[in-house]
């Protein structure tokens, strides 16, 4: 009986191992992993296979990629770094932080480009933003949270304090607040802290900063930004306006953001990939970073939070949600 | 299947061969639910990462992961024991309150061990099998620590622990002390969960506060797996199975990650996972006569004569 299930169990293996994936020899083959499937890792993901395709790396044609996904789990994650660097292909991309460290371990030689990643000096990725060294290269999303809070004090001219929704156990939110609070207390306003370690949590992490702050900054934090709508529920409620970092909030009813656009991002991420595929050294390739912002507003929400939106800053908006 | 990807699922599973030790000892031992182990697992790896960092010997720096994993079996159980929290919930609660300790140990969400000193680095300069490394010292490790468990629950106390488990009437009737039993058994368990805990964060060279998701899920499979090929009735066997169940599972999962194979994606591991223990089950039902446990059990529970009112 044993020996029976013992010979059943070898036998499914040895047909999952003759059943790897066959790279044909001519194609450039790059493979990409991230962490948890979400609307600004997905674009991301876009924007880099976009521009390898632009460069000349077609998928299917001259390109092979394969993407794996870690479903937010973090021993899965190892396991798929771990078997992308099996494959050895010629390039390995990886779409945040937990992503890109498990790259690093598994990679050797390998060179990595990773996306998204908001501290790489911090997540001991790289050696400098400047130059990284080593094999691993890539785009940063950490926002500059200046133009945001100039968006916040015209809008919102007697706000005082700015109430700041996060999970304290995303290393990219923590690494922001405390970016946010500096830049916070330079302009002498003060900073509320809310933290949700869940997105069910988000509601109440929102109801408890009614009364403590005149707006509500998100920064791009997959746990908040995942149950925005409950945090525009209780700014509509309580007159506090909602500002966010990404875009997408917007068109979910968060009154403006100037964000990064995670496509761009990604674009930027797949010329730096291209340029390590010529040849280049990724050690020797600075991270990068996005100079723009793009800024949504929300008409609707605006007058719900009890907020007006003159015409020129309408005007200068990339994009409108009535 | 590569070779690397291979060695991967192999050092995964053997991880996870000791939280599957630590879910034996809990879930069918002493017959406690726990789900401490989610908190527990990135317990250990933050414990150690931290200490690491600190500059404290790697060595030294497992045993403080390790400890850290008994502390948290102990709360869960004391809170069930002292206090007469249902089990679920006590290892429910230190599982939350968890997560909140874990950022405080880390002091923040992530800390990457890249680079630095771990009990894998001077046993590898000492012999190095390239790529097998990490799997030979963790095969060692673990095969020491089902020892471990074998020998401990043939002591006297471990009998007693057994016994408490099995039947608590009955081991009361045995002077056997069931509350002090269970927190003996749930300290060991957890800390083994958080000793694998600590060597995840080393072999991969990271600890993250989000490490424990689906640890139990893990750990379970694997128990589930190892049952249904070695039967649950004599301990080395059971134990035995904690570790072929843990790296079969790895297995399977590293075989749904090839893409490829059956149209199966990344996207559709919880449904292998799922899938995979499931079957598992079935199979296991074919024994229920003989050698599976969990079915006697669930027919006492069905048949137990409920307690009158009044």
């Amino acid at each position: 009986m044993l020996r029976q299930k013992l010979a059943a169990c070898a036998a499914a293996l040895l047909l999952c191992a003759t059943a790897a994936p066959a790279w044909s020899a001519e194609t450039t083959k790059v493979a990409i992993t991230y962490i948890v499937d979400h609307p600004a890792i997905d674009a991301a993901r876009m924007g880099i296979v976009d521009a390898l395709a632009e460069g000349g790396y077609t998928e299917g044609e001259t390109l092979d990629i394969t993407v794996q996904s870690a479903q937010g789990n973090m021993p899965t994650q190892l396991q798929i770094a771990k078997a992308f660097a099996g494959l050895k292909p010629d390039l390995l991309i990886a779409i945040s932080t937990p992503s890109a460290q498990a790259l690093q371990s598994a990679a050797g030689d390998i060179p990595v480009v990773f996306a998204a990643v908001t501290d790489p000096v911090e997540a001991k990725l790289v050696a400098s933003l400047e130059s990284p060294g080593g094999t691993i290269t890539g785009t940063s999303d950490k926002q500059p949270f200046g133009p945001t809070l100039e968006l916040i004090r015209s809008l919102v001219p007697d706000a005082t304090t700015i109430g700041v929704i996060y999970n304290a156990g995303e290393a990219n939110s923590v690494s922001q607040v405390a970016a946010l609070k500096l830049e916070i207390e330079a302009l002498g306003l003060k900073l509320e802290e809310s933290t949700a370690s869940q997105t069910a949590m988000v509601a109440d992490a929102a109801v408890s900063l009614a009364g403590r702050a005149d707006a509500i900054l998100i920064p791009t934090d997959s746990t908040v930004v995942a149950a925005v709508e409950s945090v525009v529920n209780v700014g509509e409620k309580a007159k506090i306006p909602v500002f966010a970092s990404d875009t997408t909030s917007v068109e979910r009813g968060a009154l403006a953001a100037l964000g990064f656009d995670y496509y761009k991002l990604g674009r930027l991420t797949g010329e730096m990939a291209i340029r390590i595929l010529q040849g280049e050294s990724p050690g020797a390739i600075p991270v990068g970073t996005l100079d723009t912002q793009d800024l949504y507003l929300n008409r609707t929400s605006a007058a719900a939070m009890g907020v007006t939106l003159p015409d020129a800053l309408l005007e200068t908006a990339k994009k409108v949600v009535d | 299947m590569s070779a690397l990807a291979l060695s991967g699922a192999i050092e995964a599973g053997l991880l996870f061969s000791l939280v599957a030790l630590g879910v034996y000892l809990s879930f069918r031992v002493l017959n406690f639910p726990d789900l401490t182990v989610d908190g527990s697992f990135p317990l250990g790896a933050a414990a150690t990462a931290v200490a690491i960092v600190h500059g404290i010997n790697p060595f030294v720096a497992t045993a403080i992961g390790t400890v850290a994993g008994c502390c948290a079996g102990f709360v869960s159980a004391y809170l069930n024991v002292r206090f007469k929290i249902l089990n679920l919930l006590a290892g429910i609660l230190t599982m939350v309150a968890l997560y909140s300790i874990n950022l405080r140990v880390m002091g923040r969400p992530n800390i990457s061990l890249y680079g630095e000193e771990t009990i894998f680095t001077p046993i590898a300069n000492l012999i190095d099998l390239g790529l097998w490394t990490n799997s030979v010292i963790l095969l060692v490790i673990a095969v020491a620590m089902k020892l471990l468990v074998d020998w401990f629950l043939g002591t006297q106390v471990g009998l007693a622990v057994r016994a408490s488990g099995e039947n608590p009437v009955m081991a009361r009737a045995q002077s056997v002390d069931n509350g002090r039993m269970t927190i003996i058994g749930m300290t060991l368990s957890n800390g083994l969960v958080g000793l694998a805990g600590a060597l995840f964060a080393q072999s991969q060279g990271v600890a993250d506060v989000s490490l424990g998701i689906g640890t139990i899920v893990t750990g379970l499979a694997a128990l589930i797996i190892g049952e249904t090929l070695f039967g649950s009735i004599k301990v080395a066997w059971a134990t035995l199975g904690c570790l072929v169940g843990a790296v079969l599972y790895r297995l399977f999962i590293a075989a749904a990650l090839s893409a490829g194979f059956l149209g199966i994606q990344a996207q559709d591991l919880n449904l292998v996972t799922a899938v995979v223990v499931a079957v598992a089950v079935i199979l296991s039902q074919a024994r229920r006569n003989s050698r599976f446990r969990l079915w006697p059990w669930l027919r006492r529970q069905v048949t137990q004569p409920q307690p009158q009112k009044g």
